[in-house]
């Protein structure tokens, strides 16, 4: 892995976050398809089964269903298994057991049965992926109340949220922008972490505010770098956190500029950018200056590869839909 | 590994008592012994007993749905009696008598079908997983139990239940594929009633029976009839034994009949004959154990009223836990959805308060 500890990947985050909390904590169990002696399809559970032996890290038959559903099992008698879908729309035949049984175990059974694992679902497109590899799934498990759902946009917050989703009590859907896995940046390790929940200002900004999360925040950061070129100050709002939604950071920065554009890779329609459109435009309408913009996919099925540009949000489109927000009523 | 011939079932069901209750020539199992055999007759009648207290308690409006196990008491019984207090159980709706018999308040079983809360029991208290409705999911869950158990180094045994429709469903095969790769020690026991809902079994299923779908898997499969309570019990204590013997999963299947109606929301006349379900009546497990316990005077009179009224106080404990109009508090609908509310739901807990507290709650 990393030769210098200090300057990591996403994927070299995740894998040493997969590490540290199974040196820490024994009931950490890591399955799924491949993760095993390969690795991981993307490498994220490398050198975990040679570290802490087959049974810590071990492959699983091909079936997302059975993989989630024993983890229901492993997490109701004292384990904290963390599961590796092997890619967005693989995870698809686990959606009952996601749905009827990881959201809610808990409720079910008042309190009493609280199942502390984590379902890793390498996500979303830009990585020029044939069918059934570039979806983004975020909407169906955040719309199912009881999961904790969080989508990392940089190395720091990979380590750190997934420690978090590690540890937490319950059952975290953890979503990584898979575009994002191999830009590396400064990490320490130490520094202490955020918390699940937690929306961050990834760059100030004055004149409007970019909210984005996973693979679209480095859209918005570019978009608010171009935009300083031509003089205008954009705010870039990192969500990080799906559920539980930090409104406060969230519409604290909206009201600090009134002016809000939502940038998201999935469909727009009935999608997690829409429910940040309709929290900010009923929690911030006195303080905004035009209606909250949406920069999403187009409501059709992932694009082939050659086709993937035109869907993704890019810089253009962000800044487009800023130069949209009403400025001559300034 | 097995070889093939070790994975198939039997030709016919294992049978330790015929219908009559009189024991079969050269029994393949050895009996249970009598004091096993007394346990069993006495949940039996319990378990008859809260079947149809329940029932009643549907008519009467206590309960707004049963799906009654009458007639597959022996496999109910069996189901728990083959457990020792360290393993686990994974029941379906269909499984009250099963989850009644394990130990669990009768009361508290019936919270989810008396609509106070989904499930109404601690699943560590008795090691009982809470009433599945999703056919076959818990199966996969049961693995997970079993396998977690393992690598500590327990010699749990967990007993999954299910029925003859939930076999086409992709998570039993996802089960038995699993705990036959982790060799996890894990009983998939199916009651097999000839229906689900309306359809019965040869339109669910092509194979030569149930218990041959372990094959597929390297899961040794095994039939019994579910309706000799005697031998439900000979062969789950078996299948009990290997698994905690570190041999693996297997795969039972128990034939056995629905004598009632899928729930009482349901009309069964509209999808079979009374002709056909008389004879299923006429194989009643209550009746055939009876005959033999007292054929070989271990059923005294005095132990069979002590039996039956031991039963009929179950039965007015039912009765009187679902006799009180209960109004669950609808502050709990946001205790438990996370460990620790999130501020939306803290929000909408505060919202749902205020709406009630107008309304002079």
């Amino acid at each position: 892995m990393a030769t210098d500890p200090t300057k990591l990947s996403m994927a070299q985050a995740l894998n040493r976050a997969l590490r540290d909390a199974m040196a820490e904590d024994g009931t950490v169990y890591v399955f799924g398809e491949d993760v095993g002696p390969l690795g991981g399809v993307f490498r994220i559970t490398d050198g975990l089964t040679a570290e802490f032996g087959e049974q810590r890290c071990f492959d699983t038959p091909l079936a997302e269903s059975g993989i989630v559903g024993m983890a229901v099992g492993m997490a109701m008698n004292g384990m904290r298994p963390v599961v590796e879908m092997q890619f967005d729309a693989f995870a698809y035949p686990a959606f009952e057991q996601i749905v009827s049984h990881v959201a809610k175990t808990r409720n079910r059974t008042r309190g009493r049965v609280g199942l502390p694992m984590v379902i890793r679902v390498p996500y979303a497109g830009g990585i020029g992926g044939v069918e059934h590899h570039c979806d983004s799934s975020e909407a169906y498990y955040a719309h199912t109340p009881g999961l904790t759902v969080v989508a990392p946009s940089c190395p720091a917050d990979a380590y750190a949220l997934l420690r978090d989703a590690i540890a937490s009590p319950d059952p975290v859907v953890f979503l990584e922008p898979k575009k994002l896995y191999w830009a590396k940046e400064e990490v320490d390790l130490t520094e202490p972490r955020p918390g699940i929940g937690r929306a961050v200002v990834r760059r100030e900004g004055t004149d409007a505010t970019l909210i984005a999360y996973g693979p679209s925040v480095p859209t918005a950061l570019e978009a608010a770098e171009a935009a300083a070129q031509e003089g205008r100050s954009l705010q870039v709002v990192d969500v990080r956190s799906l559920v539980p939604f930090d409104d406060e950071t969230v519409c604290a920065a909206v009201r600090s500029t009134g002016r809000a554009v939502v940038v998201a890779e999935a469909s727009g329609y009935a999608g997690v950018a829409s429910e940040i459109v309709a929290r900010v435009t009923e929690r911030c309408f006195h303080s905004l200056a035009a209606p909250v913009r949406r920069v999403t996919g187009f409501d059709i099925p992932y694009p082939p590869p050659k086709l993937e540009r035109f869907q993704l949000p890019s810089v253009d489109r962000v800044l487009d839909a800023v130069d949209d927000l009403q400025w001559e009523d300034q | 590994m097995a070889g093939d011939q070790d994975l198939l079932p039997s030709e016919r069901p294992v049978q330790l008592l015929d219908e009559t209750g009189r024991p079969v020539a050269d029994p393949p199992l050895p009996f249970p012994d009598n004091d096993r055999l007394l346990a069993a007759y006495a949940s039996l009648v319990t378990g008859r007993r809260v079947n149809d207290q329940a029932g009643a308690l549907v008519r009467q409006g206590r309960l707004a749905v049963y799906p009654s196990s009458h007639g597959q008491e022996a496999c109910q019984t069996g189901a728990a009696l083959a457990l020792a207090d360290g393993d686990w159980l994974f029941p379906t709706y269909r499984d009250t008598a099963a989850v009644i018999a394990r130990g669990v308040d009768p009361v508290q079983v019936l919270t989810l079908l008396k609509g106070d809360w989904h499930s109404g029991y601690d699943p560590y208290a008795h090691r009982v997983a809470p009433q599945a409705t999703p056919l076959a999911t818990q199966l996969l869950h049961a693995v997970g139990v079993a396998h977690a158990a393992r690598l500590r180094g327990e010699d749990t045994v967990v007993m999954a239940l299910c029925g003859d429709g939930a076999t086409s469903e992709g998570d039993f095969h996802e089960a038995l594929n699993f705990a036959a790769v982790f060799q996890a020690p894990v009983v998939f026991f199916v009651q097999n009633n000839e229906y689900a809902i309306s359809v019965p079994l040869a339109k669910q299923s092509a194979a030569p029976s149930l218990a041959h779908k372990g094959v597929g898997y390297g899961v040794p499969g095994s039939r019994v009839d579910g309706n000799d309570a005697a031998a439900v019990l000979a062969v789950l204590d078996r299948a009990v034994a290997d698994a905690r013997a570190g041999k693996g999963p297997s795969l039972v299947e128990a034939h056995t009949y629905r004598v009632q109606a899928h729930t009482n929301a349901d009309d069964a006349s509209r999808y079979r004959s009374d002709d056909e379900v008389e004879p299923w009546v006429a194989r009643d497990p209550i009746v055939r154990m009876e005959a033999y316990l007292k054929r070989r005077r271990v059923l005294t009179k005095a132990r069979k009223e002590r039996i039956a009224e031991d039963a009929e106080a179950v039965a007015a404990a039912m009765r009187e836990g679902l006799s009180h109009d209960t109004e669950p508090d609808p502050a709990e609908l946001f205790a438990h959805v996370f460990a620790e509310p999130t501020p939306q739901l803290a929000e909408q807990a505060a919202f749902l308060a205020d709406e009630l507290s107008r309304e002079g709650h």
